[in-house]
């Protein structure tokens, strides 16, 4: 085993946690810096999914992502910032303070995973880890301008994140280029059969950047209404490039798009009002008060424990899912995410890949969003890939404002092979 | 109001005697083990854990299912029952809600009024929650100690129509039900706690009552004898029956209201996203079906001759059934007045099961009774002495060893003829009574003969022999 | 549109607490949210999600649990092996 010492310049509050004397081994990512959102878990090293309510909790075991991590040689030097369980577009919602975008200070890196774009964009870090159930890679690597993925459903282990919302979601890898990313991602493939939802289906992909026929749908909806126009422009010109490098772009629609966000929404509200059932404080985090009868002990502990955002989307997620509300949200939030996947397998049919714009705008700035619908709003792009659980990524394609802008790359099933190679031949033909 | 029809449906929790837990790698023997001991992040509900179900208690549930004639579903999944409870690991449960394994079954027992099928609505597979010790006095000082052993643990969750008609019945489908489990090794009824009963009752016309918590074969009846009393005095004063859920007080024999709010609650149930579908319904046909008790029963009165009444006590357990087989060879009808009538009386008295009793002791003992060494008193007496042994924790003595050290071995009928002629000689008052019509004085001269020989000749024999040897002397 | 009322009742149900001053905000957003989801009740078939993967099982098999320490490690409160927990009675 070699070690190495990591003590970054964390002045845009990237982790949570860092580790300042790393061992680590021989394999593919020998000495490869690697930062972990700190939703995964990590044996020895506290995991707290930026809550109060998990201070102090130390898993007795590794995420499989970190065994297979560990197993490749990285070395992995802190658990990064995020919004609390996920649950964000700016990585504000943390109860160890928001992370700064390495861009511009007073401007949010995105989120959730805010604190793992924000280590590899600032360069305190190689790569980075993140998880992404409605954008929460996508979003904070087009906020920071770097390239993130969020695989296949299936494709990488869930086992030992912590759930916010099962269904949706997917680690992935992070990085300022392709290849990093691509190397990154062929280390946390493959199967795993102690998550049921896991496919063997490893990666093991060098990207190429021949995009020759390459057929790129373009939908009319990923460049209306809310999406700012100066970001529509610059995604179009990085959309003309690829044409300019032999693929074709045709227009599509993905009409159930109008009902995308609130079947998301519904959809990880109702998980994680159950994932989040849990966090009672009797098997870990901070100890719970015994002197109440059960009920109201837990209610003092999770007020208490969980910030705001948390409370709200544990209380939809529970209506969504009571008694006399079911039928009328969750139940028909499934059908129109079967909607969604219906409208991309059609579109698939005639296209190889989607194009679009990863978030509607440029970075926000600190606290502009205050409005919890105006926040989910914004991540109207990136949760159609989530509810289908094709793969999507955002790699850099331009600035407006001096901030950066994300190109959103969505594939086929298995097919993340493909559009890493459309964001490695548009990262090597347009830069 | 007597004859109100009483209307009773149950639903029985039963752990599967897998070898891992539910839904991860835990051993499920975890009884004699220190608290929190048999636990993975899995079933701890650490975060970021996740389940994966048993083959073979999906297997064991379908073998159920196929013994219950149920139809199995083409396609069933799991559900998380959401709600708060200290020893529930995750806060909710994993279970099976819409789409349970196995639905529309029946089970034949032996009803009030003859033979009656009791329809079965659903089986469904599910996970144990943990263990919860109460303590403190004050209420202030109260808290719960956890023990999260059981949970995960596979349950199987069986539920009847409303079809049973008396406490009496319900016992006996319960016993019914034990057994067919039994046989289909799926189950160890022996292991407390492996079984726990939650009843529907309600009188004809009135509102229905759910007793919960009821653990023991016997606290079903016992529950349910209470309950209909209980409603029908209600309604005998001229009251009405709540509808409500109560709780069986094993302790004193009573059902308590629980007037928590945990009625009122909402479980949310929602697919469990973690898990995917169950499509194995093909799987059945490839299940054998071992014999069952209704078959072993036709089979143990065509093959051994064995009575009816006799059929139905001897395949009422599987262990009990095995035993019979194992002592039968020499005599069936033999060990199986033996093994029914006597031997099952004196586990009974002790709260023994079958298993205390060694079958090749008990087959010794048979081969004495068979060859006419010792009497059916001295035989009741060796199996109390060998019981009595296991109950302390001795090695039991073999019959054989018993007869020796006791001089037990029946007198010969020699050894009684001379006796008899001893005590005609010194009873002669006795003697001359029996001539003038005394019968009483026969039973004084048997009891002597008795007293002579300690009590080693048979009764029946020596009561022959002494009138035939007095009526010869005439 | 939900009453304060409703939001009581739900957050009672999640066990997540809420207080008076915080129930009037937790009432307009949740309002706003839920009316916004309210599109979903357009759609009128119930469709359910196709899952094309099932039969996901693992053998029966016996792996080493934790140790007693380690499934204690992170409880606030232990006695005897046991955790401990507010009263249910
Ligand atoms: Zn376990």
């Amino acid at each position: 085993m070699k070690t190495l010492s990591f003590h970054p310049d964390d002045s845009v509050h990237a982790f949570i946690t860092t580790i300042p004397e790393v061992t680590y081994g021989d394999g593919p990512l020998s000495g490869v810096t690697v930062a972990v959102k700190d939703n995964i878990s990590t044996k020895g090293i506290e995991t707290t999914c930026a809550s109060k309510i998990l201070k102090g909790y130390i898993p007795p075991y590794d995420a499989h992502v970190v065994t297979l991590l560990k197993n490749a040689g990285a070395a992995i030097v802190g658990k990064t910032n995020m919004d609390e369980f996920g649950m964000g577009t700016t990585t504000e919602n943390s109860a160890y303070g928001p992370t700064l975008n390495p861009l511009d200070h007073q401007r949010v890196p995105g989120g959730s995973s805010g604190g793992s774009a924000a280590a590899v964009a600032a360069g305190l870090v190689d790569c980075a880890i993140g998880s992404d159930t409605g954008g929460s890679i996508r979003c904070p690597a087009a906020f920071c301008g770097i390239v993130g993925l969020k695989p296949t459903y299936g494709r990488v282990s869930r086992f030992g994140l912590i759930a916010y919302a099962n269904s949706l979601e997917q680690i992935g890898p992070m990085a300022r280029d392709v290849n990093t990313l691509s190397n990154l991602y062929s280390v946390i493939t493959g199967h795993d059969s102690r998550d049921a939802t896991s496919v063997d289906k490893p990666y093991s992909h060098t990207p190429v950047s021949d995009i020759k026929g390459l057929k790129i749908g373009v939908p009319d909806e990923f460049f209306g209404e809310g999406v700012n126009p100066k970001v529509a422009e610059v995604v179009r010109q990085a959309i003309d490039s690829l044409e300019s490098m032999g693929a074709t772009a045709v227009p599509c629609t993905i009409p159930s798009m109008k009902y995308a966000l609130s079947a998301y929404y519904v959809t990880c509200t109702s998980e994680a009002s159950s994932n989040l059932a849990r966090f009672d404080g009797v098997r870990y985090g901070p100890a719970v008060g015994t002197l109440k009868s059960w009920h109201d002990a837990y209610s003092d502990q999770r007020k208490a424990g969980f910030g705001k955002e948390v409370r709200r989307r544990i209380i939809l997620g529970t209506f969504s899912l009571a008694a006399g509300y079911y039928g009328r949200y969750y139940q028909k939030a499934q059908t129109a995410r079967q909607m969604v996947r219906d409208d991309f397998e059609r579109i698939f049919r005639d296209v190889d890949v989607i194009a679009g714009p990863t978030m509607p705008d440029i970075a926000f700035k600190l606290g502009e969003k205050s409005d919890p619908l105006q926040m989910y709003l914004s991540d109207i792009l990136t949760v159609p890939a989530n509810l289908a659980g094709v793969p999507a990524l955002s790699v850099p394609c331009g600035k407006v404002n001096n901030m950066p802008i994300g190109l959103q790359l969505i594939g086929r099933y298995f097919e993340d092979e493909r559009i890493i190679d459309t964001a490695y031949a548009y990262e090597q033909g347009g830069a | 109001m007597e004859d109100l029809e009483t209307i009773i449906g149950l639903e029985i929790h039963c752990q599967l005697n897998t070898k891992s837990k539910m839904f991860c790698s835990c051993s499920t023997d975890f009884r004699d083990n220190e608290p929190n001991t048999h636990t993975c992040p899995v079933c701890l509900g650490l975060p970021g854990s996740m389940p994966m179900v048993n083959k073979r208690a999906i297997e064991f549930a379908l073998k159920v299912g196929k013994a219950l004639n149920c139809t199995i579903r083409d396609e069933s999944e799991f559900s998380r029952k959401n709600y708060f409870y200290p020893d529930l690991n995750k806060a909710y449960q994993i279970t099976q809600y819409d789409k349970p394994l196995a639905e529309w079954g029946k089970l034949l027992i032996d009803g009030d009024n003859g033979e009656k099928e009791v329809r079965i609505t659903r089986i469904h597979l599910e996970e144990d929650p943990g263990r919860s010790v109460h303590m403190g006095t004050t209420d202030r000082g109260k808290y719960t100690l956890v023990d999260y052993n059981r949970a995960g643990i596979p349950l199987i969750e069986i539920v009847t129509e409303p079809d049973l008609r008396s406490p009496k019945e319900a016992r006996k489908f319960l016993n019914k039900l034990r057994a067919t489990l039994e046989y289909l090794n799926v189950f160890d009824s022996e292991k407390e706690g492996s079984l726990r009963v939650d009843a529907n009752i309600s009188l004809k016309g009135s509102e229905r009552v759910e007793v919960k918590n009821i653990s023991s074969y016997k606290g079903v009846e016992k529950a349910l004898t209470f309950e209909v009393t209980r409603q029908r005095n209600l309604l005998r004063r001229g009251q009405t029956v709540t509808r409500e859920t109560r709780h069986f007080v094993e302790a004193r024999g009573v059902t308590t209201s629980s007037r928590s709010k945990e009625e009122e609650n909402d479980y949310r149930y929602f697919p469990e996203p973690d898990l995917l579908p169950l499509r194995v319904a093909s799987w059945v046909d490839a299940i054998e079906l071992p014999e069952l008790p209704d078959a072993r029963r036709e089979r143990f009165i065509s093959q051994y001759g064995v009575s009816p009444e006799h059929a139905k006590t001897l395949t009422g357990g599987l262990k009990l059934a095995e035993f019979y087989e194992a002592v039968a060879s020499e005599d069936p009808a033999l060990a199986a007045t033996w093994t029914a009538d006597y031997l099952l009386g004196e586990l009974n008295y002790r709260d023994f099961s079958i298993d205390a009793m060694p079958a090749d002791l008990f087959r010794e003992l048979l081969t004495l009774i068979k060859s006419d060494t010792i009497t059916d008193k001295s035989a009741v007496e060796i199996l109390r002495l060998i019981l009595d042994a296991v109950k302390d924790g001795k090695k039991p003595e073999r019959p054989q060893e018993i007869v020796s050290r006791l001089g037990l071995a029946k007198t010969s009928g020699d050894q009684v003829t001379a006796l008899i002629q001893e005590v005609i000689a010194e009873q002669q008052a006795a003697v001359n009574d029996y001539y003038a019509g005394k019968m009483q004085a026969l039973n004084f001269l048997v009891g002597q003969v008795m007293k002579k020989c300690r009590g080693r000749a048979d009764p029946g024999h020596l009561n022959t022999l002494l009138k035939e040897i007095l009526d010869k002397k005439v | 549109m939900v009453t304060a009322e409703d939001v009581r009742k739900i957050a009672k149900l999640a066990d997540v607490g809420i207080d008076d001053s915080e129930i009037n905000e937790f009432t307009n957003q949740c309002s706003g949210i839920l009316e916004y989801f309210a599109v979903l009740d357009t759609l009128d078939q119930n469709q359910p999600l196709i899952r094309e993967r099932y039969n996901i099982l693992r053998d029966d098999e016996v792996l080493p649990s934790l140790s007693q320490e380690e499934a204690l490690q992170n409880a606030g409160q232990t006695e005897k092996g046991y955790f401990k927990a507010p009263r249910v009675m």
